[in-house]
């Protein structure tokens, strides 16, 4: 394979007759199926590569870089988006990102760095771009077929049998829209985050953010300079947490505080004092307190909400109760006249290739049932990666799911009595929480401490070596 | 290299980055592209990237090779660092490996070779090289003592690693020469002096990298035992330079390991078992 998108997929083997309703299926051996070239499909490459196994990697895209590639459609990063958390801990743990760019790197830089880390480690000849994944199913020995044809719908279906299958397409790309009366009859104009890309589109306009998570509270910021008025809607209240605080970086000091064992309570304390003596009391600006503990929801880093709600600029309100054709309607019957609502109300997981039963999804909600994020019971031969929403960056997580992912599939070859031990451990841990307790919102499905979730995945990785 | 396990949650590393600074990178590139990994070349303490431009970058260029050196922090042309740790020299060679623009293969010399072994922790290198490597412990110490009784001692009590041309260097290579490169020497961090006798072990390496150990067995820095030693961690054998000092990349047969090293790397050596 030199240059994948020139030359089209492998043909089927037809001496290898494997087939599925009369089509052919191309046996790929011992090859690994990995599905997305985001940062999660990146790493699962590259460290299944590094294990000594063969991958073929799809991307409906044609790039790498998932969502922080800005040229994809379905990428949900705007103009201005940067990091939340900082580098040390978001940058992958065996390719640091440069030690001169800045604590949280803009978009456009974490594009260049998985394009980097793609050339790096040559991952781009193992990846089929523009073909996008549409069936997944398990088929005898622990193996997948897997159907594939090119992006938009062109060109027939091709399917090819994988000895496994690494999950990698993201979380982060469908929107999630909350339905309201009237919203139909609504005059003005609507759109999700997913679609705002450059802050022209709410200059002079009074625009309306619903949604405070960092999405939500980034737009409101951006209206807060652009827009003619700004009202921002949440549900409850939120702790707003600055991304700097003492000096450092918030989630570097969390770090600290983390290295030195400090427990859960204590943080929480040190964290709600942190914030009362720098940003104060937020009720004082008409934003209602918070219902929960500091953790308890997915952690805001924006340093410059409050400020713009201190100067005027942002108007916080209650949740939205219903849409009229000129007006909306609000929580405690005030009416508002926005002419863009913005929805930054969030995304959900979307497996349409996949029958939800295989993620342990058995009532249908869409919420897959999984070990450590990333195992499900009965097929140890699949694997999620990335399915975590921490309260800290995501590669390093990503990184090492793989890592395990691949030993495990190792072990499987060396030691093929070991995986039943393995799956026993999924089964026992399937739906296991790595975070505190958590506000019930779809939105905190995936909610992990990164450290509690590497904690338990470092334990996960010495159990399978320690049975070498 | 040791048994110990792979460590996955590094809250110091994620609390405490390392401070960045400038490094002196020197580099050598072949005139045409031949897809060969890039080398980096890591130097012992008191040595910086000047060491292995005097032959070692150019030689490897010539054979197709792309070919970097750096200076770790405080030595060469980088910027002056005193309060040096091993874990801050471990910092700048995985950020200049993972600057590259493909997967490199790191060759340490002496002390460089522990911070190659710490770097290869924290980055999957495409292969190693160790040559005539000081991987630290009391061992070192002692022979170092011995050996280098007035050398030695000062740096007991914070002062600097002196090292004298007779122990770099064999009698073939001429004094002024000899004298040139001794006036260049630095000296390593205090810190990282310490940590060479005393530090954490390194972690287990990333990536599996084939690793190839070389050296002299009449080094008058690191006793032929320990060279020995230093292989067997890595499941080999050294290869031996007879009648070379410790500055093989320097010394007036510098061509015969540097031609052992790309020869290596031509056979392109199968990653270790996982
Ligand atoms: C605005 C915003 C800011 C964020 N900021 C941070 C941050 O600061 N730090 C952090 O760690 N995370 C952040 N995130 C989370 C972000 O989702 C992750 O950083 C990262 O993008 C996850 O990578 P991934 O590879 O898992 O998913 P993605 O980046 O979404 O990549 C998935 C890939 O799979 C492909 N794909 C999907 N389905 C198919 C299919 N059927 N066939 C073929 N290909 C398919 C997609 O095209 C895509 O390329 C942010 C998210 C948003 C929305
Ligand atoms: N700069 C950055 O790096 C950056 C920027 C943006 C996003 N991100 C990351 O991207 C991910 C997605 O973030 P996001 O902000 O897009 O989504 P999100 O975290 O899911 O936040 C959605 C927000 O909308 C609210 N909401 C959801 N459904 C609602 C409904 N029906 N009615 C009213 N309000 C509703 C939620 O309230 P509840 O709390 O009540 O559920 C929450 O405030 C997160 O991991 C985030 O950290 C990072």
């Amino acid at each position: 394979m030199s240059s994948s998108t020139d030359l089209g997929r492998p043909e089927p083997d037809p001496t290898a007759v494997p087939s599925r309703d009369d089509r052919p299926v191309s046996d790929r051996g011992d090859t690994v199926c990995v599905i997305g070239a985001g940062a999660s499909g990146l790493t699962a490459v590259k460290n299944l590569r590094e294990a000594g196994f063969g991958v073929d990697c799809y991307e409906r895209e044609t790039g790498v870089g998932g969502a922080w590639n800005w040229r994809h459609d379905r990428s949900p990063v705007y103009g201005s988006t940067h990091l939340i958390s900082s580098r040390p801990f978001t940058q992958f743990p065996d390719f640091p990102m440069p030690d001169d760019w800045p604590d949280y790197p803009h978009h456009s830089q974490l594009l260049s760095y998985f394009e980097r880390y793609a050339d790096h480690f040559d991952l781009r000849q193992h990846v089929w771009f523009g073909t996008e994944v549409v069936r997944v199913e398990p088929v005898e020995g622990d193996r997948w077929d897997v159907t594939t044809r090119s992006t938009g719908g062109y060109g027939p279906e091709r399917t090819s049998r994988y000895a496994a299958v690494v999950l990698a397409n993201g979380h982060n790309w469908s929107p999630k829209l909350p339905r309201y009366e009237g919203l139909a009859e609504f005059r003005g104009e609507v759109m999700h985050a997913s679609s705002y890309k450059d802050p022209a589109q709410l200059r002079g306009k009074r625009v309306l953010v619903v949604g405070a998570g960092n999405t939500g509270c980034d737009i409101a910021v951006e209206a807060a300079q652009q827009a003619s008025h700004c009202w921002h809607s949440t549900r409850r209240g939120y702790w707003y947490a600055p991304k700097y605080v003492l000096g450092r970086p918030a989630d570097q000091v969390n770090d600290t505080l983390l290295a030195l064992r400090v427990p859960l309570r204590v943080r929480q304390w040190l964290y709600h004092w942190t914030l009362r003596l720098t940003v104060g009391d937020l009720t004082r600006f008409g934003l209602p307190k918070p219902d929960h503990r500091v953790y308890e929801t997915h952690p805001i880093a924006n340093s410059q909400l409050v400020y713009y709600v201190g100067h005027g600029e942002i108007t916080p309100v209650p949740d939205v109760a219903r849409f009229h054709d000129r007006t909306v309607e609000l929580g405690d019957g005030r009416r508002i006249d926005p002419e863009l609502v913005v929805f930054a109300t969030g995304y959900l997981p979307r497996f349409e290739f996949l029958h939800g039963r295989v993620l342990g999804d058995e009532d249908g909600s869409g919420r897959p049932r999984l070990w450590l994020n990333a195992f499900t019971a009965g097929h140890p031969t699949l694997a999620v990666v990335g399915l975590v929403q921490p309260d800290s960056g995501i590669f390093t997580i990503s990184h090492w799911q793989s890592v395990l992912f691949a030993r495990l599939l190792t072990l499987r070859i060396a030691r093929p009595e070991r995986v039943a031990a393995f799956d026993r451990r999924v089964r026992a841990g399937l739906g296991e929480r790595y975070s505190a307790k958590v506000k019930d919102s779809t939105r905190h499905w995936f909610e992990v401490g990164h450290a509690d979730y590497l904690r338990a995945l470092q334990r996960a990785l010495h159990e399978l070596e320690e049975n070498k | 290299m040791t048994s110990e396990r792979v460590r996955v949650v590094r809250a110091w590393e994620w609390a405490r980055p390392e401070r960045p600074v400038r490094r002196e990178v020197l580099a050598a590139l072949p005139e045409q592209e031949e897809a060969k990994s890039p080398l980096l070349f890591v130097p012992g303490f008191g040595h910086g990237a000047w060491a292995f431009a005097e032959h070692w970058l150019g030689h490897a260029a010539d054979r197709g090779f792309p070919a970097y050196a750096l200076s770790l922090r405080g030595h060469g042309d980088s910027e002056p660092a005193p309060d040096a740790t091993l874990r801050a020299y471990t910092h700048d060679v995985t950020q200049v490996a993972a600057s590259l623009p493909r997967q490199a293969v790191l060759v340490g010399h002496g002390a460089g070779a522990r911070v190659v072994a710490h770097a290869m922790s924290r980055y999957p290198a495409r292969a190693a090289v160790l040559v005539a490597p000081v991987l630290g412990g009391w061992g070192t110490f002692g022979a170092a003592l011995r050996r280098n009784p007035a050398g030695t001692v000062p740096a007991v009590f914070g002062g600097g690693l002196r090292l004298n041309r007779r122990q770099l260097f064999s009698r073939e290579l001429p004094d002024a020469d000899a004298r040139r490169h001794v006036a260049r020497l630095g000296r390593a961090g205090r810190r990282a002096q310490w940590q060479l006798l005393t530090g954490r072990q390194p972690e287990p390496a990333v990536g599996r990298p084939p690793v190839l150990v070389l050296g002299s067995p009449d080094d008058r820095v690191l006793p032929a035992t320990a060279l020995t030693r230093a292989a067997r961690r890595y499941a080999s054998a050294p290869l031996l330079f007879p009648g070379m000092g410790h500055d093989l990349m320097l010394d007036a047969r510098w061509r015969e390991p540097i031609d052992a090293i790309l020869d290596w790397l031509d056979k392109d050596p199968a990653p270790t078992p996982g």
